[in-house]
């Protein structure tokens, strides 16, 4: 046996594609655990259809899972895919783009017949396996995986030839793990905890480590491979890592802050993609004394919501931008009747029901204006999976703080991408206190303000004494009696909004990261693309200054210092230019936007290159 | 220690500093007359009880009970005292409001909370009109009304509350006069004391927009002849000298004699028959009042929901904070 040279590489980008029922996004995940464990930096992007089993072999069946994996700080999961797995023909027809010239390509070759490949549209009697345009423009190994998995699982026990061809996916991974230098025994672990103890077929958790072993042995035995590479350990910070997705970021998140307020969590949602995890990862939580409320609509969700905070719990509802807009008038009531309420928008692309399983930045005025009257609300955006946690105990202190409701923006490809996590010490996580009314207080006022905050008490049912009335009748500045006096509206509205302005005190002000005249400023979900291009704009020798707005409303307070400092600020965003809709109007300036509405982030190379256009362009 | 010695309450106590601004003659006093006797006479403590409503005339209710209350949106009353509940499940929880309200912009929140067996405590007031709007017809409003929006009538079947109820799985269901005080304050006082929904639709009217429309139900001259009084183990027996029944012929129901051996029991235990008299309407029945359905024996969603927290928290034991931040795989980097 010839030994395979090794090489050493930075980083590396790998996809997995197939059919939805290939178990392609299992695959993405042990894998990502595999180079998690190996200690390198890593960014996921899974790809998934909406439809749960589209007809098989077809090309909007099919499923993916990218992760790109470091020896150095990265953030996105890459432009382009360095080595693609395609189980079948329709997985390798729509993915066969995003590999990079000279990219590795292993196939089931197994599935490359006439019938799978009619099956998702290429002509009669084309394979594109024997079309000397991609054999020559990318590396295609080609390997019976079909075959030789059953092969090496057939044996005399009673097990069907579905459970067998359901591996298929395992020896893959164990082809990749050989490949990438990776040891198979953590994974194999994994494997036999996950199919063997927790859903209890042990003969499952042993035909998977078998396919496994299968895949890895045949990367080393069939010489088939030109080369295999090594990623080294990233230097990522000392400490204990977890991987996290933003989903489940948020789970931990509200759990961890209502405990840290002293108060129970409620959270009640109506099923949409792709905030439905928060649900599912909650519902689980009952030990931790969570309250999860699957409401008959949108609109039960939130105002069930509502009534949880108005006696006393630290209330959620989560959703997507259709049922944002379904939540408007409720979040107006609890805007008027001063109640806290965290609604978290896992940001969808739309308009109506839109790309669900796409992601876009296109809610932010929505959150911002979406309601009737002078109705302002926190709105607050994530910038990573991780972030989803910081965030979410954000969205509760300053929601109970100024007794107003946070609107907390995520989006589609921050809830399902993963990255490592330095676990937190929960104790070190400082306690959120509320505004708690005095109990038995004769001269009690239900919308009495705290001179500094201009917040009311939260004084909630059960509490002897301070029984009281609110509504979303417009209220009497102190007593909270319905009142249409043309002087109170105008306090009353301008209290409102002057209690979030309040909150630029208690919030972080704006970090710049490098120098330059430009400033690129951006919010949510993007953060990990545009440092990625800040970075690669600085080593091609362009000056840029970068900035990350996570408060939205209030900005913080050295925002407008800070862009008066650069000739120019340029905002890129996954929508037609909103924050910049915003900037201008507060500042004045006039920023420049690249937007991008294709339903996925930036690509890297993309914005360094308008970036630099834009900059040259000013240059001129 | 809190003090768990009761305090005794009188109807007035219930009153707050807000005028009451309804229309002079509305049937809404009346119902808050009783209300206010039923929530001074149920043992709970004014700090424990919470009035939430809609929109709508009905809808000002909580202004003038003292106790907390949330006047919400038009039609999500019964989604907030949900919450509410969930949230504690110590009060006792009222949802005031009416037939617009409840029954057709939050017809849904109305149903899936009857369906979940929440203990809160329903009370519709029915006009059949919109009154805040200024006099549209409701969901109620019998087919033909001529109101500013259907000014050549209404083409619309009403709906039936009662049945809408039973259908929705209510486990506590009755109707009641605006002005029959007693029996109203008996039937609120029955429901609130019930474990689960409990749903009282009251004939209410308003005298600005749809002036007697229950006045044949409502009138001393009329009211024998047009109801009839459900009592548990009681002959439905009705008319000014008892003189007709209500008997089961086969799968028929007919007007008889109350000497026939074909007249019906009441047995408001009994869906099925709670389900046909929800069915008898003018002019060929007399209109059933009092409980038409109780079922003590349902769990409720609010009871269950905490059982079930209890149970896995008893299940896991000591859970910690910082296990559940740290996750099932981590891994070191030194």
């Amino acid at each position: 046996m010839t030994q395979t040279s090794t090489s050493q590489i930075s980083s590396v980008s790998v996809r997995f594609c197939g059919d939805s029922g290939d178990g392609m996004q299992m695959v993405g995940s042990q894998f990502t655990d595999s180079v998690a464990t190996a200690g390198n930096d890593f960014a996921t992007a899974p790809d998934f259809p909406s439809e749960i089993r589209a007809p098989k072999g077809t090309i909007f069946g099919v499923s993916g899972f990218q992760v790109q994996f470091a020896s150095t700080d990265i953030h996105t999961p890459g432009d382009t895919v360095h080595a693609m797995i395609a189980m079948n023909p329709a997985g390798f027809k729509s993915n066969i783009g995003d590999v990079e010239h000279g990219g590795l390509v292993i196939v089931n070759v197994d599935e490359f017949d006439k019938k799978h490949l009619e099956k998702c549209g290429y002509a009669e009697g084309y394979n594109p396996l024997d079309d000397e345009d991609i054999t020559t423009r990318y590396k295609i190994c080609r390997v019976p995986m079909s075959r030789l998995t059953r092969e090496s699982l057939a044996s005399d026990e009673d097990i069907s030839v579905k459970d067998i061809d359901r591996c298929r996916n395992m020896f893959a991974l164990g082809i990749v793990c050989w490949l990438y230098s990776r040891d198979i025994q953590p994974t194999i672990e994994r494997l036999q905890h996950y199919f063997g103890t927790i859903k209890k077929k042990p003969h499952i958790a042993d035909l998977n480590v078998s396919a496994i072993k299968a895949g890895f042995y045949f990367g080393e035995t069939a010489e088939l491979f030109p080369a295999r590479y090594e990623v080294a350990p990233a230097a990522l910070p000392k400490g204990e890592y977890r991987r996290i997705s933003g989903n489940e970021a948020l789970v931990l998140g509200l759990t961890i802050a209502s405990s840290k307020a002293d108060r129970e969590l409620f959270y009640a949602s109506y099923p949409i993609t792709p905030a439905s995890d928060v649900l599912h990862g909650l519902a689980r939580l009952k030990q931790y004394g969570v309250r999860t409320f699957q409401a008959e609509d949108e609109i039960a969700a939130v105002m069930s919501a509502i009534g949880a905070s108005f006696a006393g719990d630290i209330a959620v509802s989560g959703t997507s931008g259709p049922g944002l807009a379904l939540k408007s008038e409720a979040i107006g009531l609890a805007v008027m009747m001063e109640l806290p309420l965290i609604v978290l928008n896992v940001q969808r692309v739309g308009p109506a029901t839109g790309m669900p399983t796409k992601s876009e930045q296109a809610d932010l005025l929505q959150a911002m204006f979406g309601r009737p009257g002078e109705s302002p609300v926190i709105v607050l955006a994530a910038s990573s999976p991780s972030n989803c946690f910081d965030m979410a105990i954000e969205a509760v202190r300053l929601s109970t703080r100024a007794m107003c409701p946070v609107v907390l923006l995520s989006d589609g490809s921050i809830a399902n991408a993963a990255e490592p996590w330095c676990i937190p010490d929960v104790k070190q996580i400082s306690t959120i206190e509320t505004p708690k009314p005095v109990a038995g207080d004769a001269n009690f006022q239900p919308y009495k303000r705290n001179a500094e905050t201009l917040v009311r008490a939260w004084a909630t049912p059960g509490i002897k004494g301070l029984e009281h009335r609110i509504g979303g009748l417009e209220k009497e500045d102190g007593s909270g009696n319905v009142c249409y006096d043309h002087e109170n509206h105008a306090k009353m509205t301008s209290f409102r909004s002057e209690k979030i302005k309040c909150l630029e005190d208690v919030i972080p002000e704006l970090e710049v990261e490098g120098e330059g005249e430009t400033l690129v400023l951006g919010w949510g979900g993007t953060r990990g693309t545009i440092l990625t291009a800040a970075k690669q704009l600085r080593e091609d020798g362009v000056q840029v200054a970068t900035a990350h707005l996570h408060y939205i409303n209030p900005f913080p307070k050295n925002l407008g210092e800070v862009l008066s400092r650069y000739k120019q600020v340029i905002i890129p965003e996954l929508n037609a230019g909103q924050l910049r809709m915003l900037i201008r109007n507060a500042f004045l300036i006039d920023a420049i936007g690249i937007s991008n509405l294709s339903g996925r982030s930036f690509f890297v190379q993309d914005l360094v290159e308008k970036i630099a256009s834009v900059i040259q362009g000013v240059e001129a | 220690m809190s003090d768990v010695s009761l305090p005794t309450y009188k109807p007035k106590d219930f009153a707050t500093d807000q005028d009451v601004r309804w229309c002079p003659g509305c049937g809404d006093y009346a119902v808050l007359t009783a209300m206010r006797k039923t929530v001074a006479n149920l043992g709970v403590k004014r700090e424990d009880v919470v009035f939430v409503s809609g929109i709508g005339c009905a809808a000002r209710f909580p202004y003038y009970m003292n106790t907390y209350g949330a006047h919400t949106l038009h039609g999500r009353a019964p989604a907030f005292a949900t919450g509410v509940k969930l949230a504690n499940s110590a009060l006792t929880v009222f949802v005031v409001s009416g037939d617009g309200d409840l029954l057709s912009i939050g017809g849904n929140h109305t149903i899936h909370t009857m369906r979940r067996n929440i203990d809160i405590n329903i009370v519709l007031l029915n006009n059949k009109i919109y009154g805040l709007t200024k006099g549209q017809y409701s969901p109620t409003s019998e087919v033909g009304k001529i109101t500013k929006s259907t000014p050549h009538g209404s083409l619309d079947a009403p709906m039936n509350p009662i049945a809408m109820a039973i259908a929705s799985g209510c486990t506590y269901v009755a109707r009641s006069l605006d002005v029959d005080v007693k029996l109203l304050t008996q039937l609120l006082d029955r429901g609130a004391r019930h474990r689960g929904t409990s749903f009282v639709e009251v004939y209410q009217d308003c005298n600005v927009f749809n002036h007697e429309a229950w006045f044949y139900a409502s009138q001393k001259d009329t009211r024998s002849e047009n109801t009839i009084l459900l009592e548990h183990g009681k002959p439905l027996v009705f008319g000014k000298e008892h003189e007709n029944a209500i008997c089961r012929v086969g799968d028929a129901i007919e007007i008889g004699s109350p000497e026939s051996d074909s007249v019906l029991v009441h047995d408001e235990t009994s869906i099925e028959q709670a389900f046909l008299l929800s069915q008898l309407f003018q002019p060929a029945f007399p209109e059933p009042l009092g409980v038409f359905y109780i079922d003590d024996s349902q769990p409720t969603y609010n009871d269950m929901l905490h059982e079930q927290i209890d149970d896995v928290k008893t299940k896991h034991g000591d859970v910690d904070l910082q296990t559940l931040v740290s996750g099932s795989h981590t891994w070191t980097i030194r």
